[in-house]
């Protein structure tokens, strides 16, 4: 469809006229005129919902809400497009078969054993012997090989060696969707276990002899501590009121040794409005400080932030301090009881705030214990009280306790954007189905891409740089402050305002210090070839026999350093090496590019670029948005219109 | 400021921080309390510590003249030549709280300026407060017009002002009051500058709130900041109800005003609220923040500061008396100076990589300006500073800060000058609670101060890599000109 405004938020007045195009996979908007030709691409699995808003004279206005945050606001000039268009986004975004998804015609021209490398890059029986399992506490269990006893669990799980398979399935029974107790990480320190289950099916006076044996195992494998803690991480009320329906919580009259606690994490239906009440306050035109504190306050989002984090601390503190395991559930155990786990053992273990832990923690408390990604993040049409941002909120945890341990964590914030997009993006296979039972069945490791590799493969553009594997914060456990008076939970508008660049910092410490970074290991190796150069200089001199040819060699070798470095010593090349505009084809698996340019090359931290392209600092990126129309002077740009709409709106 | 009883004295500090101290014996406490409760509220200026404060290192520079307008004057004959030095106010009569000397239009001349002080309240008439480079537009600052309600004039305020238009440009007077409270000021004799009499020049009213509402939200913000409830919703809506953060946008997005006008509308500017001493200032220092990468240099932060807020008469010794803590209620406190520092952390924020000097240094100013061993923040003006002979009494706060072992403390590991115009966002996502003030002595420091110092040492090897690659390159190129030449040979 020709002639399409794509409108900014900020000001009506810079919106660009351009062409949109669909693909099978993408919506793809093409500015015109522009010599950039500037272009927007999303995936229809990114789609989270489009508006159809009222005819006006200029055309017909859509607007496509996405899930990773993104806002597109499109005018269409005729009603006719407009409605074709709104149908055929409506379908595609809702695909009904897994086939439909990305994934399956995504091709990043990797050959077949690359593939498989990928997939093997996390590894979880590596994983686990890392932890130290098996020992003489814990083993395998092969009783849910076929996923014969829980369809929704991986089919190698650790349970206490006293735990026989009769206790398992026993216990299986008494446990909602037959989630028994299983390990989710072993301290090989102290031998305190974090494991997870569902919620008992206990209703008001129900018990079970293997359950009850299963729990005492679990307090066995600890000799340590003569007791366990039950925690159970949803509000009092919501546990009590499923006792009714024959579910419940443990009555510590049953078990013996344990402590039950409750923690109140709402449920995913509060969290889903929560995350839309946020994002209407992320929406608003120009709102006042205090509509925006007031709005973010409302939607209650970094309570239950602060909710799960709590959680988190409690769990790892009973692990580190106190040496005491624990039982983790709420209802079905996959969505509180994943991110409270995986925020504890994040807590406890240094090893899960590497690249590469931080992947397996993914796969481990999350992918294999049967988090039902296409439910929750809506990969095939389903059911709309399905979706719940479960895992967003993990992140964010994440990216709270990167704000309070700058040096703690080897990768950075646009790391676990990335991750949050591509969750969502079902361009690689990692985050498909709801249960590792499903993935084995589409057979995704023989017919999709790993997320994993294709991100380790780009590491070097999700190092924190003030990570050093031996700085002290990076050993131990982490304690953060959690009174707001200690340390603030902060809006997180890197990730809910993301592709509104104005609102960022526009220069990011990370990127330069990234450039520095990089420029000193530079300067590392030519201070080595200089240093064996002139030592060997001094030899020859000394020795009075040198040989003119290989004299020359060196001088050509000298020469081609020297260059290389002059290149890095300038300023100017600081970026060179980012990506240039604009995206290229995802089909050449490139497509993250775009998104790591967004984020790069606008918010350069290096003031002589923006120098030379003419405009102010500052506002570049914004001008990258749209090439100001009208009577301005295109130095005149886009800065100052939407800056002047924002301050004189009072 | 201190609750005793019990043998425990509290002791609230102005820079925020509260100490406890548990001190045995009944009567030993309460004579502690008593006398700190004596030293600490000092009637008399010169009773204060500058004027006993010995100090321990040596001056190599005296602060009290590093910053003098006829150097600021020197700087700007270099690129023009329509601006003059007036010596009008050499003995302070014209306007008692103005510096002796002051910069206006070449044009206009001391007997004009001396009509223009009778017109504008408590003498303050414009001035030039920041010349742009750039495209040779002005910006102005003085107090607000005598114009009553009779709608008096003075052709030669018109004509001062109008001196710093281009031919056929307009300009723009940024009046810092709401319009209401603008057309009330008439009755009490101010005003604003009215259309027919300035009919080049185009009135923008943006409301910067003053004085005692400052003062509590202020005063409620710290409060917040001390509640140490785990309970988040609580959090946010003392946050919001204390409306720190609503100040701190509306002071931007004024400042943000005047500097796009300047730069971009390519116009002169006039900023005026009531008195001229507050939020004025405010206005006109931001805005060379955001226009003079000079500005964002240590010792061009220093001079902003002595230049639009000491120099210009910021009643520093009335606004910065109590801080938040008091329990008295003082008619004329009021964090204006914070506000100001708060808003340059904001941008400072945004452009982590364009300022020279770090966060530690505005919280030095900050409390600094609250209570220091230095003279330099004592008077509310000019006049008063050189009747306590400040200078010769007491020492500058800037002598002491720019030796390079201070100065090492407060330079910002990753600056790299950026010679452009830097335009914050005002939206609320991108505004912050400044933890660096307001959280200090609760949140746990350690980690932060550890990434600065990480940040710190990946440029400083950095730059001996630099630096010894360089000297190895030298021997390199002179070892093989010798050897070239001994072949030569």
């Amino acid at each position: 469809v020709e002639n399409v405004r794509l409108l900014d938020r900020l000001s009506s007045r810079r919106a660009v006229v351009g062409t949109l195009y669909l693909t099978a996979t993408h919506v793809i908007f093409v500015e015109n005129g522009s010599e950039t030709r500037k272009e927007t691409w999303v995936l229809h699995s990114q789609i989270s919902s489009i508006e159809k808003q009222a005819t006006t004279a200029t055309g017909c206005p859509l607007l496509i809400r996405c899930k990773n945050f993104q806002v597109i606001h499109l005018v269409i000039p005729q009603e006719r497009d407009c409605h074709d268009v709104y149908i055929s986004l409506i379908r595609l975004a809702r695909p009904v078969k897994y086939e439909e998804l990305y994934c399956f015609s995504f091709n990043p021209k990797l050959d077949k054993e690359e593939r498989e490398q990928g997939w093997k890059l996390v590894d979880l029986n590596e994983e686990y012997n890392r932890m130290g399992v098996p020992n003489s506490y814990w083993q395998i269990s092969d009783v849910n090989r076929d996923y014969g006893v829980c369809d929704s669990y991986p089919t190698e799980v650790y349970v206490p060696k006293s735990a026989t398979a009769h206790i398992i399935v026993g216990s299986s029974k008494f446990r909602s969707r037959r989630r028994f107790p299983a390990l989710s990480y072993y301290c090989k320190g102290n031998n305190a276990s974090i494991c997870r289950s569902s919620q008992p099916l206990s209703g008001f006076s129900a018990r079970c002899l293997e359950d009850e044996q299963m729990l005492q195992a679990i307090r066995k494998a600890n000799p340590g501590s003569d007791f366990i803690y039950v925690v159970d991480t949803r509000p009092k009320l919501n546990a009590m009121a499923n006792r009714a329906a024959g579910k419940g919580y443990e009555n510590e009259d049953n078990y013996s040794n344990i402590k039950f606690q409750f923690i109140g994490i709402e449920n995913i239906h509060v969290m889903r409005n929560s995350l839309q009440k946020m994002l209407e306050v992320c929406e608003l035109k120009s709102p006042s400080m205090s509509d925006f504190l007031w709005g973010l306050e409302n939607s209650g989002w970094l309570k239950h932030i602060k909710a799960i984090m709590d959680a988190g601390i409690f769990i790892a503190k009973a692990v580190a301090e106190e040496g005491v395991s624990v039982l983790v559930h709420c209802s079905d155990g996959w969505d509180r009881t994943a991110q409270v786990c995986s925020v504890a053992s994040l807590l406890l273990d240094p090893y899960y705030r590497t690249m590469k832990g931080f992947m397996v923690l993914i796969e481990k408390d999350w992918v294999s214990f049967g988090h039902k990604f296409n439910h929750r993040y809506g990969n095939l049409d389903g059911d709309p009280k399905e979706i719940s941002p479960v895992i967003d909120q993990f992140i964010e945890c994440v990216w709270q306790l990167m704000e309070q341990f700058p040096c703690a964590f080897e990768f950075n914030e646009r790391f676990l954007i990335h991750i949050q997009h591509h969750i969502y993006s079902c361009q690689f296979g990692n985050f498909l189905c709801n249960s590792q039972k499903e993935r084995r069945e589409l057979k995704i490791k023989e017919r999709t891409y790993s997320l994993w590799a294709h991100l380790w493969k780009n590491r070097a553009d999700y190092l924190n740089p003030l990570y050093r594997s031996d700085h002290s914060q990076t050993q131990g456990t982490l304690h953060p402050q959690i009174a707001p008076c200690n340390f603030l939970y902060k809006f997180w508008s890197g990730m809910y305002n993301r592709f509104e660049k104005g609102l960022h910092p526009r220069q990011s410490v990370t990127d330069y210090l990234m450039a520095v970074k990089e420029e000193t290991q530079q300067l590392e190796e030519e201070l080595e070839v200089l240093q064996e150069r002139l030592a060997n200089l001094q030899k020859s001199q000394s020795g009075n026999n040198k040989v003119k040819t290989k004299q020359q060699d060196r001088s050509k070798q000298f020469g081609l350093y020297t260059s290389n470095n002059s290149l890095a010593n300038t300023p100017q090349e600081y970026s060179s090496d980012l990506k240039s505009f604009p995206s290229r084809s995802p089909s050449q698996g490139d497509e993250d590019s775009a998104l790591i340019l967004t984020q790069d090359n606008l918010k350069s931290s290096d003031p002589d670029l923006s120098a030379n392209s003419d405009q102010e600092s500052g506002v570049e990126d914004l001008s990258c948005r749209s090439p100001s129309g009208g009577g301005c002077v295109p130095s005149e740009d886009s800065g100052k219109d939407s800056d002047e709409a924002v301050f004189l709106a009072g | 400021r201190f609750v005793g009883s019990l043998g425990t004295i509290v002791i609230k500090c102005k820079d925020l921080r509260i100490i406890q101290l548990d001190i045995p014996g009944m009567e030993e406490c309460l004579n502690i309390a008593s006398s700190i409760e004596a030293l600490s509220t000092l009637d008399s200026v010169t009773l204060m510590y500058p004027f006993f404060y010995r100090p321990m290192f040596e001056v190599l520079e005296d602060g009290w003249s590093s910053f003098l307008l006829e150097q600021e004057f020197e700087h700007l004959s270099s690129v023009t030549n329509e601006w003059r030095l007036s010596c009008v106010n050499k003995d302070f009569s014209v306007c008692p709280s103005y510096p002796p000397v002051v910069i206006v239009p070449k044009s206009i001349d001391d007997e004009a300026l001396r009509k223009v002080a009778l017109f504008r309240y408590g003498g303050r008439f414009p001035v030039l407060s920041y010349y742009h480079k750039k495209n040779g537009m002005a910006m102005l600052r003085s107090s607000q017009p005598l114009t009553g309600t009779n709608g008096r004039r003075c052709k030669e305020d018109e004509k001062l002002i109008n001196a710093t238009l281009r031919s056929g440009r307009r300009g723009f007077v940024i009046d810092t009051r709401p319009l209401n409270v603008a057309q009330q000021a008439r009755a009490k004799g101010g005003g604003f500058e009215q259309e027919v009499h300035y009919p080049q020049w185009r009135r923008i009213h943006k409301y910067i709130e003053r004085f005692h509402i400052l003062q509590e939200s202020f005063i409620k913000l710290v409060e917040a900041c001390n509640d140490q409830s785990h309970n988040m919703d609580r959090w946010l809506s003392k946050l919001e109800a204390s409306n720190w953060l609503t100040h701190i946008k509306e002071l931007l997005t004024a400042a943000c005003l005047a500097a796009q006008c300047i730069d971009r509308e390519g116009a002169s500017v006039l900023v005026h609220g009531s008195e001229g001493t507050d939020s004025t200032l405010q206005v006109t220092s931001l805005a060379q923040i955001i226009l003079d990468p000079r500005c964002r240099t240590i010792r061009g932060f220093e001079a902003l500061v002595v230049r639009e807020w000491l120099q210009a008469g910021h009643p520093f010794q009335q606004r910065c008396a109590q801080s938040a803590y008091s329990n008295s209620k003082q008619k004329w406190e009021a964090p204006v100076f914070l506000l100001f520092l708060e808003c340059v952390w904001q941008i400072h924020r945004q452009f982590p990589c364009s300022f020279e000097f770090n966060e530690h240094f505005l919280i030095l100013l900050f409390e600094h300006a609250y209570a220091s061993q230095f003279g330099t923040f004592l008077g509310n003006n000019e006049s008063e500073r050189a009747k306590l002979k400040l200078p010769q009494k007491t020492m500058s706060l800037w002598s002491w800060v720019n030796r390079p072992e201070e100065l090492s403390r407060f330079q910002n590991p990753i600056y790299e000058a950026n010679s452009l115009v830097i335009w914050p966002s005002v939206a609320p996502q991108s505004l912050q609670l400044w933890e660096g003030i307001f959280l200090r002595w609760n949140r746990p420091s350690r980690f932060l101060e550890e990434a600065e110092e990480e940040r710190i040492n990946i440029i400083k090897y950095n730059k001996e890599l630099q630096a010894k690659v360089n000297v190895l390159r030298r021997q390199l190129a002179e070892m093989e000109t010798d050897g070239e030449v001994q072949e030569e040979e």
